[in-house]
């Protein structure tokens, strides 16, 4: 899977490169969240700008995320959602969940 | 692209890299029907969704056979009606005990099932021969 990392603002972002989030490459997308977590970079903006396309299993590695770097007293938000793929947040009401902002700026004035 | 009838019959081996094609297969469909006058970019996403989530449900199911085991996906047109039957070789599951997702304690497994109950009108999951088929309906009027 393609990702891009970055440190901004005290936030690690992490740039999915893809267009399509489904079971082929959503266990990759997990590993990758929690091996940052592991490292102790708890504090994570998604940035899913390219993504067009998430099945259930990449909201699972989001969630899983979310679940792991709360516990490590760490926050995982979302920016940059397409609007189909946020419609399957809303369906599931991981809308409800997850702190999800239109772009970065958002994301640290809302996180800050 | 003409409504009346319009067949698609698609067989790969049980890995997950095909599910980009199997998707994209339904995702098209929708683009080019005639008849249709709902959203066509959500029916698009929907089948794309429905078609990779009943696919990865036969891959997982289909596993404990063999490894040079396939999962066929037939996709019909027929008038309003459009018809996706996925068949997989392994033990079958009942799909009435699968249960609703959790919101208010959301677990990172069992959205697939819900996801294809939720966007399209029926389905059903029954024993055929040899194979298990998962049967799902949308009506396109």
């Amino acid at each position: 899977m393609n990702l891009n990392l970055e440190k901004m603002n005290d936030y690690t972002v992490l740039f999915i490169k893809e267009e399509r989030i489904d079971a082929h490459n959503s266990g990759e997308l997990k590993e990758a969240i929690l091996h940052l977590i592991e490292q102790g970079q708890v504090k994570i903006i998604v940035q899913l700008e390219h993504v067009r396309f998430i099945d259930s299993s990449g909201l699972g590695a989001l969630l899983s995320g979310y679940k792991n770097a709360a516990t490590r007293s760490g926050k995982l938000a979302l920016a940059n959602m397409q609007q189909q793929v946020l419609s399957m947040f809303e369906l599931t009401r991981l809308n409800r969940v997850f702190d999800i902002y239109a772009d970065l700026n958002e994301a640290f004035e809302g996180e800050a | 692209m003409c409504n009346s009838i319009i067949q698609v019959e698609v067989t790969i081996p049980t890995q997950t890299k095909y599910l980009d094609l199997i998707g994209s297969i339904g995702e098209h469909i929708a683009k080019e029907l005639d008849k249709f006058s709902g959203d066509r970019e959500a029916l698009a996403y929907h089948l794309n969704l429905v078609l990779t989530e009943a696919t990865i449900n036969a891959i997982k199911h289909g596993t404990q056979a063999s490894p040079d085991d396939t999962v066929k996906i037939t996709i019909t047109i027929q008038e309003n009606e459009l018809n996706i039957k996925v068949y997989d070789h392994g033990q079958g599951f009942d799909l009435e005990s699968v249960p609703l997702p959790d919101f208010d304690q959301p677990k990172e497994g069992g959205m697939g099932i819900f996801f294809i109950r939720t966007l399209m009108d029926s389905v059903s999951y029954t024993r055929q021969g040899d194979c298990n088929v998962l049967e799902i309906i949308k009506y396109l009027s």
